[in-house]
């Protein structure tokens, strides 16, 4: 059938054409894209301003150490802020799982992985007691949330009875701390580190070649082979002098592993599993959801409890790379983790925000502090600065969809 | 021959790319009922926009006289002081504000620094009188029905001394009783002195009220009838907006009717608040392989809450009954449940209940079969969705260059095809089809009707609900007809007129 009627209306408004070129690779994405282009900026503008030094293979490597935690908290939090909900705990669940950790490790003198995965089961039990008033109570995340940032940080304290516990010492501490280097030996730089980057750049390679081939036995529109290519190297120069300056220094970061295995995981876990889809889902309409046959209540459930989860183990890492756990360990961690989540794209409304993003958003605001830090420049005015560009990236971004809907 | 209150002289709009309104000029004469009529996305509420300052003056070209004066609007409040008013598609009132502060919000009725609420309650009972509604003016507006609201907008028109109300698409989420209570209003006020335009897709309604017609087809005005002078007809009408004769409105159908698929037995729905109240009463239905059913009913008769009971008790509470799919009892207690038994809904309401916006084609058609996409350890595979997606755009003819569209960008037919496309993928047996052509144009409509004709020749069982009894009379083999909850007859294709079935469908009401 389907040639019945008006053929005459077929204009509609703005209709981008198939071929995929580089202008439209950008535009198309320009939402995530303009996010990439601003990370680059600010990576260029602070090596100017500190004369390199913060391209230097120390910094670079203390800058990875330093904000892994938040970047942690923030995959699973873009991931509450798609599904349109929000989390205020994740702080005190931080000092909270942390605590635990130093009870058992440091009090106790457990051996170092009963306390992480002691702190991860709480974690755990966390996400499911505000998953559950959450999804099957039906209290606002917020509220709730709220209500667990006061909760965890006075069980924090209860926990802790008020003090600060330490050193955990040596094997807990290389989760955030250790390096993995000379397995190889080399000659002032580490070996290993140069090889498994050169690794994951050809698995990045490849992985991309088939997910092109695959496109293409779809008959889907791809970018031309030399843009392919552009591409593919592109990453491969930036991963791979990010991984000699790591290697001139200390090697490997332990942390870093932990960090890249979480955001590809959860990259494809957002992007390519009925799960992921759900949530998306959830956020984009969820009235639409539900009567899609989507179990709202569950996946909002398991939301909640993979937040807990992540917001334990960067409890885990905070607390190894401090050597100990504090009563006011993780304060404002949330707030940081939230704006890396929304300069990195995501919609306060939900149903838009990717893993990658957040890493951007993330990533934004750790060069941005830490050169500062290396200019001089007082917490103070870090933080004039920071809630600036927290206001501008989300201000741009209204801004770009406002023009995107004037079309009709 | 009266003056002309209005007069829009070669307005061009463009926004980047597209040129949404060229050289359209439109001429209202002072105490009509004007009429617009286009297909969706020809133009239409640009040009409103246009004349009430959403699109401020200087971002269009042409000229804007009113009143014989040249007029500059920079905001919709320059348009609103001059006294034109419009009346949005999608009511703008607040749910939880009562009927009198929604009536003079933005307008508060003070005494100093303070709102008089003696004044304002008094002010908002003679505005109520005006259009005839009788209702208190403290009652919170979300308790009141669409066609309540509807009525409670124009009061707030009028309170801003209107002298020209623009109305878009007034009756389309009315039935046929308030949208006779709206018309026979829009006549009252034309008698008081206000002039009117009205925008809707109800030719019927236009033949009957207007004075006269514009007709804007792909941002262009095609011509102005006079109604009353000009021998016009809703062919004529048609013809004009999809620039050819549309020979029929429905496509000719016979369906081959086979074995009982669906029977609903005894079902009752109690509203999910106020449980004491049963919103569905007893009602019995069957449809068979092959059959396209019609459920006719006002308003708040059920027909909405019955169908959304059945798939997987969207609605309602205390619900009793019993489902059958082919003879044997089946549980329909959650939505992937009545999925699963191969049933769909599509919903009355698209934007709020059927699509999510702001994902594109893919996703939206994806939606409710993902497993169907998903290996067995839940990766879903995105190539696959896209060559089903694309199918669909083919088969369903939605038009858009690329599955990867925004769907929240379509026009209300193309979206209507995506949720058909998202529910026929789950491969149903039985689709429930809750107004399926609200809001969409005369030609998208012909497409839906095919569409739902190809269903049943694939030997579905097809239940259509809608508000429009010739749509009603003219794809179904069947129908039930519904009032206040009770099924109260059903007439086959042959038997039913128009006067038959509102008969049945008001006949509980009458009883009471």
């Amino acid at each position: 059938m389907t040639a019945v009627a008006t053929p005459q209306q077929t204009k509609g408004p703005q209709q981008p054409s198939p071929v995929a070129g580089l202008k439209e690779l950008v535009t198309r994405n320009m939402r995530t894209s303009g996010i990439y282009i601003a990370f680059v900026a600010i990576v260029a503008l602070f090596a100017v301003l500190t004369g390199g030094l913060s391209l230097s293979p120390r910094n670079v490597t203390s800058l990875v150490l330093q904000y892994s935690y938040i970047l942690i908290l923030a995959i699973g939090m873009v991931i509450v802020i798609v599904a349109g909900h929000i989390d205020l705990s994740v702080g005190s669940v931080v000092a909270l799982t942390g605590a635990i950790a130093a009870i058992l490790v440091i009090q106790d003198g457990r051996p170092w992985w009963v306390g992480a995965v002691a702190a991860l089961a709480v974690g755990l039990a966390i996400g499911a007691w505000q998953g559950f008033w959450v999804a099957y109570v039906g209290v606002p995340a917020f509220i709730v949330t709220l209500a667990g940032m006061l909760l965890f940080r006075g069980l924090t304290l209860i926990v802790l009875d008020n003090i600060s516990l330490s050193p955990f010492g040596q094997p807990y501490t290389n989760v955030a701390g250790g390096f993995l280097n000379g397995l190889l030996g080399g000659n002032g730089f580490d070996a290993f580190t140069l090889i498994i980057a050169a690794i994951a750049v050809v698995g990045y390679a490849y992985s991309q070649l088939r997910a092109r081939q695959g496109r293409i036995r779809y008959q889907q529109t791809v970018e031309a082979m030399p843009l392919f290519v552009v591409k593919i190297l592109a990453v491969a120069a930036v991963v791979m002098w990010f991984a000699w300056q790591l290697a001139h220094e200390r090697g490997l970061p332990i942390v870093l592993i932990i960090l890249a295995v979480l955001i590809i995981a959860y990259s494809v876990v957002t992007t390519r599993t009925v799960f992921g889809r759900h949530v998306y889902a959830i956020g984009g309409n969820l009235a639409a959801a539900q009567l899609s046959g989507v179990k709202v209540k569950r996946v909002n459930f398991w939301i909640f409890v993979n937040m807990g989860f992540l917001a334990a183990l960067a409890g885990v890492v905070f607390s190894s790379r401090s050597n100990g756990a504090q009563p006011a360990a993780g304060q404002m961690f949330e707030l940081d983790a939230i704006a890396a989540c929304f300069i990195g794209g995501a919609s306060v409304s939900g149903g838009i925000g990717r893993v990658g993003g957040a890493m951007v958003g993330g990533l934004i605001m750790a060069v941005m502090s830490n050169g500062m830090s290396l200019m001089g420049v007082n917490q103070s005015w870090q933080s004039v600065v920071k809630g600036l560009v927290l206001l501008l990236a989300v201000a741009y971004d209204i801004y770009n969809k406002r023009r995107a809907s004037a079309g009709r | 021959m009266a003056s002309p209150i209005l007069q829009m002289q070669s307005i061009t709009k463009t926004f980047p790319g597209v040129k949404a309104l060229q050289d359209v000029t439109l001429s209202v004469q002072r105490g009509e009922i004007h009429a617009i009529c286009g297909e969706n996305g020809a133009g239409k509420s640009t040009l409103m926009k246009v004349l009430s300052g959403v699109y401020p003056h200087g971002t269009y070209d042409g000229t804007i006289l009113f009143e014989g004066e040249e007029m500059r609007f920079s905001s919709i409040n320059d348009s609103e002081e001059k006294g034109i008013v419009i009346i949005h598609q999608e009511l703008a009132l607040v749910p939880y504000l009562s009927v009198a502060e929604n009536i003079f919000l933005g307008n508060e009725q003070r005494r100093g620094a303070f709102i008089d609420w003696n004044h304002t309650n008094a002010e908002a009972a003679k505005l109520l009188a005006r259009v005839g509604l009788d209702e208190n003016p403290t009652t919170p507006v979300g308790q009141l029905g669409v066609g309540k609201q509807q009525l409670i907008e124009i009061a707030k028109a009028l309170s801003k001394e209107v002298r020209l109300l623009i109305l878009d698409e007034p009756t389309a989420a009315l039935n046929d009783d308030d949208s006779e209570h709206l018309l026979g209003l829009l006549r009252h006020l034309k008698e008081q002195g206000v002039t009117s335009i009205i925008i809707s897709h109800k030719l019927n309604e236009i033949a009957e009220i207007a004075d006269s017609t514009t007709i804007i087809r792909d941002g262009q005005s095609i011509k102005t009838l006079d109604m009353v002078a000009d021998e016009v007809t809703q062919d004529r009408i048609i013809s004009l907006m999809v620039g050819r004769d549309l020979e029929h409105r429905y496509p000719e159908h016979v369906s081959k009717v086979g074995a009982e698929i669906l029977r609903i037995e005894d079902w009752t729905v109690h509203h999910p608040t106020q449980p004491e109240r049963v919103i569905v009463d007893r009602a019995n239905l069957e449809v068979k392989a092959g059959e396209i059913v019609g459920i006719a009913g006002l308003m708040g008769a059920g027909r909405t809450e019955l169908a959304m009971s059945i798939f997987g008790r969207s609605y309602g509470s205390r619900i009793s009954g019993k489902v059958f799919l082919h003879g044997k009892e089946i549980q329909t207690r959650t939505v992937s449940e009545a999925i699963a038994h191969g049933l769909a809904y599509t919903t009355e309401d698209r934007k709020h209940y059927g699509l999510n916006l702001i994902q594109d084609i893919k996703t939206n058609i994806a939606a409710a079969s993902l497993r169907k996409f998903a290996s067995g350890a839940g990766f879903v595979n995105g190539n696959e969705e896209i060559k089903v997606a694309e199918e669909y755009r083919r088969d369903m003819n939605i038009r858009t260059p690329n599955v990867l569209a925004q769907v929240g960008k379509l026009s209300g037919g193309n979206q209507q095809k995506v949720v058909l496309s998202k529910w026929i993928h789950t491969d149903p047996e039985v689709l429930i089809l809750d107004e399926p052509t609200r809001g969409i144009d005369v030609g998208a409509k012909y497409e839906i009707y095919t569409i739902i004709n190809r269903l049943a020749d694939a030997g579905k069982a097809v239940i259509v609900i809608s508000s429009e009894l010739p749509e009603l009379l003219g794809i179904c083999d069947r129908i039930y007809t519904l009032s206040a909850g009770r099924i109260t007859g059903q007439l086959p294709k042959e038997q039913a007129t128009q006067e038959s079935l509102m008969a049945l469908m008001t006949k509980e009401r009458e009883q009471v």
